[in-house]
């Protein structure tokens, strides 16, 4: 029976539509020449340069307590709430569904907005914290949904055996529940991770004076700055990403 | 009795930690943008006292139905070109062998956890006037060498296509992964061509993902803001362009918010249906084929 090459074709086609840019960026970051049009050898020239510039320093630092704090709150919420939704079936449990699941499709602009208004409405001052707290918002319900992902090939008979056995809750929740999703509660930490270092649009809202993050660093850099110093930077975030996934990966795979 | 008051209480445990949070920092919020609609604006970018309809009146200016019927439009084709790239690409990912597919699944989820700015950037090198893109299709007779291939709608669909396609790309995959595909050489073994045997037993058969995907990629899409912003120009705003304009420019908030609340509301209602359907997937009646 003949099968069809167009499959194959649009994936081929896909996938080059996919990297054309990213590798244009890479090699242009190497680029002795300002503009992208012309190869004028290769050069360290724009890395240099990158490495002076303070503010990126500045926001590197922002984006990475950001980072870290929300994932950390993140996961725990995040944890807690697909715990629940597994467990119980009850309609609580189905609104509570609606609410973690709807901040995926939102688009970023409105929680943006939406946050920006609720911070200048109640009065708190915008900064780093509210950047957190609008970061931990969007987190949970990643981290909640790689999670329940989890939990659906998950044994709870293995649970009520340590109970039978005389393991109180404590003890089954360290020694059992937590070892046992633990590749699922990293990938979604992970996942939450990049969340938080990637996004611009809900922080760029939510953002007060002194609180640059390096995506709004970024943005005013494609705006105002100098290409080739971006293509420099990008570069280096491509290679810190593409190691982030490997790793993901690794701990992806190792399903018990 | 007193074990299902324990597991109440655990159910409360674990329940009210992301549901309060979500309830403040996400539900209250969006309720905000409505009321703030009706407050009157200050001078200094906050809000005034007392309540007023005139953010209401002036969000009557006739340059919105031209901005809106944009921006439906534009999500809507995104929506149409990252499917139909989406459905072959996950037909085939399916159908590969298990190390190829682990490859090529590995290639389409890298894009999506790196930087979305960076990649909009990257683009927007590739289309400029000097750049590689551009100088190719010249060299090729393929556009006029004064056309513009940056700052219009154009663009702004190319770049949308771009950043949403593997959004579409792994729930159609996810589908595909666990459709039958017996059943298509049933079909073709009972006289069917081809592509009826992919319309009528594929595509049915993977319709759960082609709606998730579909949802993921039309609602995000309505509220496009960066892009249009970097590679869009004067005659290829969108709705979002609108709302931060009103936000970071003019500094009225009362007018964003207005623009916000519309665009909530119109992103409620595919969400609703999505979620309606996501109810009724549970039922074990279903099988794969029922409507085929």
């Amino acid at each position: 029976m003949k099968k069809s090459r167009l499959p194959f074709y649009t994936t081929l086609l896909v996938l080059a539509f996919f990297y054309l840019p990213i590798a244009v960026l890479i090699l242009n970051s190497f680029n002795a020449s300002r503009f992208s049009s012309a190869w004028e050898g290769f050069s360290l020239v724009w890395y240099r340069k990158l490495v002076t510039q303070r503010e990126i320093l500045h926001a590197l630092t922002n984006t990475l307590v950001i980072a870290f704090t929300a994932t950390a709150a993140s996961v725990v919420l995040g944890t807690t709430a697909a715990f629940a939704l597994h467990r119980f079936g009850t309609r609580l449990q189905r609104l509570h569904y609606v609410l973690i699941y709807t901040p995926l499709v939102v688009p970023e602009i409105l929680m943006g907005m939406s946050l920006l208004l609720f911070f200048v409405a109640i009065g708190v001052k915008l900064g780093l914290f509210t950047i957190f707290l609008a970061h931990v918002t969007f987190c949970i319900s990643y981290v909640a949904m790689v999670v329940l992902a989890r939990l659906q090939d998950f044994d709870f008979s293995i649970v009520e055996a340590a109970q039978d056995l005389g393991a109180g809750w404590w003890v089954t929740l360290w020694r059992v529940l937590l070892p046992l999703l633990a590749p699922g509660i990293a990938a979604g930490a992970l996942l939450a991770f990049t969340l938080s270092i990637d996004d611009f649009v809900i922080s760029f809202f939510v953002a007060g004076p002194g609180s640059t993050t390096l995506p709004i660093r970024i943005y005013s850099m494609i705006k105002h700055g100098s290409p080739p110093l971006i293509n420099a930077l990008s570069t280096i975030l491509l290679v810190l990403t593409f190691a982030l996934v490997w790793v993901s990966q690794r701990l992806v795979k190792e399903k018990p | 009795m007193k074990v299902e008051q324990r597991s109440r209480l655990t159910e409360w445990l674990v329940t009210a930690p992301s549901f309060a949070w979500l309830a403040v920092l996400f539900v209250a919020p969006t309720l905000i943008v409505f009321a703030i609609t009706f407050k009157p604006p200050d001078p200094y970018g906050g809000l005034g006292p007392g309540w007023t309809l005139g953010t209401l009146r002036s969000l009557a200016d006739p340059n919105y139905p031209a901005i809106i019927w944009r921006t439906l439009w534009l999500s809507v084709l995104n929506t149409a070109f990252c499917i139909l790239l989406s459905v072959p690409t996950g037909y085939h990912i399916a159908r590969a062998p298990l190390r190829v597919r682990q490859m090529i699944l590995l290639l389409v989820i890298v894009p999506f956890w790196t930087s979305f700015l960076i990649r909009i950037f990257a683009w927007k090198i590739l289309l400029h006037p000097d750049g590689l893109l551009k100088q190719a299709l010249v060299h090729l007779h393929l556009v006029q060498p004064n056309a513009l291939l940056l700052y219009n709608a154009r663009a702004v669909l190319l770049v949308m296509v771009y950043t949403y396609l593997p959004f579409a790309i792994l729930p159609i995959y996810a589908a595909a992964e666990k459709f039958d595909f017996t059943l298509i050489e049933a079909a073709r073994d009972l006289g069917a061509h081809q592509l009826r045997a992919f319309f009528s037993v594929f595509i049915p058969g993977i319709r759960r993902g082609l709606m998730t995907a579909i949802l993921v990629v039309f609602i995000p899409s309505l509220g496009s803001y960066v892009i249009p912003d970097i590679v869009g120009g004067p005659s290829s705003q969108m709705i979002g362009n609108k709302i931060a304009q009103r936000t970071f420019v003019d500094r009225n908030l009362p007018h964003a918010s207005g623009l916000s609340a519309f665009l909530t509301l119109a992103v409620l209602v595919p969400l609703a249906g999505a979620l309606f359907l996501q109810g009724k997937r549970a039922k074990p009646t279903d099988i794969v084929l029922e409507d085929a």
